[in-house]
């Protein structure tokens, strides 16, 4: 069990468990989850880009789901499981979408690409899993990349849809 | 090649870009940095190549101006062409060196030895000698200058498959300088405006002083900031810094018409700089007026640096595309030796152009003073969609004449742009934002441009076509109601949209295949060689009247008239919105050192032209900046992303040519002549919208 600081007179605890370790996190109000995986458990694959939820390089997954982690209060995650790119060893899913953004250097400056990847992985980790439509469509709501790397992402998606469902790496 | 390459003369000593490390590794250092467009595996493949190592033998040491050369900036496609050419003969010099020492221990002469994997051997003999064994003998401590000139193996140890080191990391955690961590960092905000114009009169210090967790309020003239234990509680000072702020504005902006209307207003400092007498042959004239508005670099991660003084010295780390002058800047700011300043270069967010890296280096250093210990600091969503430099808003203004054949015999092109090149660095001054807000400020430079040929608004003005008597004129714009600077390509994207869209229009009138008409201008084999090949990859049919929403458009150019060729043809239907089906690419950057780095680099360039011109405008309002958030600059998304093909074209024997620009100009173009194919009518001014589209079908 990991257990951080208070961080003022309002904190409360809250237990959630971060790529397999129990933790428990002391935090004010609405203290969002990027904060807190960023700046005091040094998990920092998940990136700072707007704070708003628009351009999806923070996004986690929360109990499986793809969420966007500046505006998701601490609180609102409380108990549940929360994996970031950095938890890819125990998420099977998720390492084959990595392996396979690897492969075919899926990236530029790869600030975006952590949280497409994330995405994905909880997409595709979904039973029935969505078809590429589907995939499209949360990306375009959820996911924003400046380099133009999209068509290699789009490359990764009909490589990952070719593996059979349930497949990792 | 046998003189020393530019970069290399002004930065002779070998052991600013080459160490020997522990075996079997050999360190490299370029002053060209990593911006995501993968310069510096390129850069290692090249030394590599002539070091006779692999790939996973080179450490590819850290920008920093304490120890590695002075390239410059990182811009202009000139990575591999200049910094390459360094790298490459540095590396052979090295290579020389060390075979001369071998060739001592193994009692043979240089020409009779191979090196393989680091080894130096007599061919076909197994006894050998490494690199690292010979340590001791060679001395990296010497000019390049006073060495003979190496013979260059040149090439390359690509075979297609080699993959970016510095990805594997960034995919599975930290990279960026957002993620640098040191155990007594500090977190900094700094507090700017929502308008261009306003300037901070007085803010509350005192109570954002009494949050817990501050650490410094710096006030410093019409500049603010916080430093705080957590950047959480930085971004919570600020808000209250923000809230009791007074602005005083020192201008109105003129309205926002979305066609560059206030460029009516500004006095521009133009110059003639082709001017050739007009034939009097031209039987058909025709004339039309373009424009872009500014574009943002829109980068996905905020402008970030880490700063700390120690002893009088200060230490950055930056994601600045040009430490050097970024140092050099920090110390006239501070009244300092450029000795007492380092910049370390650190990974950012791609950045495409001069955004905010290098004022949050000052913006950081500033915040650092006040305090002992290191300070990260960020700028937020906001400020970096707005007080980033833009891409300069321009107007092109284009008329030609046309003989009784239908040939042209002269051609007239006025470009008026704001400056494209407001880097730090470049005239005297300082050009960090903080700068001018200081209690004893520093002026801007004056005004001016990218010089030619390179250019700045002037970037491809001038076209590659045999098109007669040219007149080209660049008429200088002072600053416009948004701060501009350099955005990948420049001047090309408006200039290349605008020439290209106007032969479109030319070939109508004279009746021609927009392709035919092109050649017929057209004698530089090279061009015509892209040409050929994006023609023949996209089955371009001259016969094809296009119509019923369907359409397909030709552009080209050869960036900057002395960069890689590049000609495009894109496919498009429109209906009440445009959807981009296909863009296909054929390009040639002669000598291609790493054939999926340049794909990718041409790929990224195709769909973020695809966005400016489609989709991209900064504008603003009475109140300030329009562009506050994500949610005020759209830009491509996934659904949107056209079939790409590219076709590389690389001619026996030719040099590299930086190829990270070439595509913006034809791109825009391509899309621009397609929905004209596709409905007509044209829209001449970027961003080519669904409202654009539908005005123009009814004007």
């Amino acid at each position: 069990m990991v257990t951080t600081q208070a961080t003022g007179p309002d904190a409360q605890s809250r237990h959630l468990t971060i790529n397999g370790t129990a933790v428990n996190l002391s935090v004010d109000g609405d203290t969002p989850l990027l904060s807190v995986l960023r700046e005091r458990m040094d998990l920092k694959g998940s990136r700072i880009g707007c704070t708003e939820g628009y351009c999806g390089a923070c996004t986690v997954l929360v109990d499986g789901k793809p969420v966007q982690s500046c505006n998701t209060p601490v609180w609102s995650v409380a108990g549940k499981t929360v994996t970031t790119i950095e938890g890819a060893d125990r998420h099977p899913v998720l390492a084959g979408v990595q392996k396979v953004f690897v492969e075919l250097q899926a990236a530029q400056c790869g600030y975006c690409t952590n949280g497409i990847m994330m995405t994905l992985a909880g997409l595709l980790a979904q039973s029935p899993r969505p078809d590429r439509a589907h995939i499209l469509a949360h990306l375009d709501e959820r996911h924003l990349c400046r380099c133009g790397v999209h068509v290699r992402v789009l490359k990764a998606i009909d490589r990952l849809l070719a593996q059979p469902e349930g497949a990792s790496a | 090649m046998s003189e020393c390459p530019a970069n290399l003369k002004a930065n002779p000593v070998l052991s600013s870009w080459l160490r020997l490390d522990d075996q079997p590794r050999v360190g490299v250092r370029s002053g060209k940095v990593e911006l995501g467009q993968g310069a510096t595996t390129a850069l290692a493949m090249i030394a590599a190549t002539e070091l006779g190592l692999e790939l996973d033998q080179i450490d590819i040491m850290v920008a920093d101006t304490a120890h590695g050369p002075d390239e410059g900036y990182t811009a202009g496609s000139f990575s591999i062409e200049h910094g390459g050419a360094a790298m490459r003969w540095a590396a052979a010099q090295l290579r020389e060196l060390a075979a001369q020492a071998a060739a001592h221990v193994l009692g043979t002469t240089p020409d009779q030895l191979v090196v393989e994997a680091g080894q130096f051997r007599r061919q076909g003999h197994n006894e050998g000698v490494s690199y690292w064994q010979l340590r001791d003998r060679i001395n990296l401590d010497v000019s390049a200058l006073d060495l003979p000139a190496p013979v260059l193996h040149g090439g390359t140890i690509d075979d297609g498959h080699l993959q970016r080191p510095d990805l594997v990391g960034k995919l599975s955690g930290a990279g960026f300088i957002q993620d640098m961590m040191f155990p007594d960092l500090l977190h900094g905000r700094v507090l700017r405006p929502d308008h261009p114009q306003d300037r901070l009169l007085a803010c509350d210090e005192a109570a954002v002083k009494g949050i817990e967790g501050v650490v410094a309020v710096v006030r410093d003239g019409h500049f603010a900031g916080v430093v705080a234990q957590t950047d959480e509680t930085a971004l919570a000072a600020l808000a209250v810094l923000r809230k009791s702020a007074q602005w005083q504005r020192q201008t109105e902006l003129p309205p926002d018409d979305g066609l560059n209307g206030w460029m009516d207003q500004a006095t521009p400092l133009s110059t003639c700089f082709l001017d050739e007498p007009q034939p009097e042959t031209a039987t058909h004239t025709h004339q039309a007026r373009y424009s872009r508005p500014f574009i943002a670099h829109a980068s996905i991660g905020p402008a970030c640096a880490v700063a700390h003084w120690h002893d009088g010295q200060l230490q950055v780390w930056s994601h600045s595309q040009g430490i050097y002058p970024l140092r050099r800047q920090l110390a006239r700011t501070f009244g300092l030796d450029a000795e007492s300043v380092n910049v370390t270069h650190a990974h950012g967010a791609g950045c495409y152009g001069h955004n905010g890296a290098d004022d949050v280096a000052l913006d950081a250093a500033l915040l650092a003073r006040a305090v002992k210990a290191p300070v990260m600091c960020l700028w937020t969503r906001a400020d970096e969609l707005s007080w980033s430099p833009f891409g300069a808003a321009m107007r092109m203004e284009l008329s030609a004449g046309l003989d009784g054949a239908g040939q042209i015999v002269a051609w007239n092109h006025a470009v008026w742009s704001p400056t494209h090149l407001a880097r730090p660095g470049f005239g005297d001054g300082v050009n960090l934002l903080a700068a001018g807000d200081l209690a004893q400020p520093h002026p801007r430079p004056p005004l001016a441009d990218a010089p030619r040929p390179q250019g700045g608004g002037d970037r491809n003005a001038v076209p590659l076509y045999d098109v007669g008597a040219r007149k080209i004129t660049h008429h200088l714009l002072p600053q416009g109601p948004l701060r501009s600077s350099a955005m990948r390509a420049l001047g090309a994207h408006g200039n290349v949209f605008a020439i290209e869209s106007f032969m479109d229009e030319l070939a109508m009138l004279a009746g021609r295949d927009p392709l035919a008409f092109r050649l017929a201008h057209l004698s530089e084999p090279r061009a015509r060689g892209v040409i050929g090949a994006v023609a023949k990859a996209a089955q371009w049919d001259a016969q094809d009247q296009g119509g019923e929403g369907h359409g397909r458009g030709l552009g080209f150019a050869r960036y900057k008239n002395l960069g890689a060729y590049c000609a495009v043809v894109a496919e498009v239907e429109v209906a009440e919105t445009v959807r981009l089906v296909k863009v296909t690419a054929a390009v040639d950057a002669g000598e291609v050192i790493h054939r999926d780095g340049l794909m990718n680099q041409i790929e990224g360039g195709i769909i973020q032209a695809a966005s400016w011109t489609l989709k991209e405008a900064a504008g603003w309002t009475q109140d300030g900046f329009k562009t506050r958030s994500w949610a005020d600059y759209p830009i491509l998304n996934f659904s949107e992303i056209p079939a790409i093909e590219i076709v590389l074209l690389a001619p026996e024997g030719a040099a590299s040519l930086g190829g990270g620009e070439c595509a913006a100009g034809p791109v825009a173009a391509a899309i621009g002549n397609a929905i004209a194919h596709a409905l007509g009518v044209r829209v001449r001014d970027m961003p080519l919208t669904p409202e654009r589209i539908t005005q123009a079908i009814h004007a």
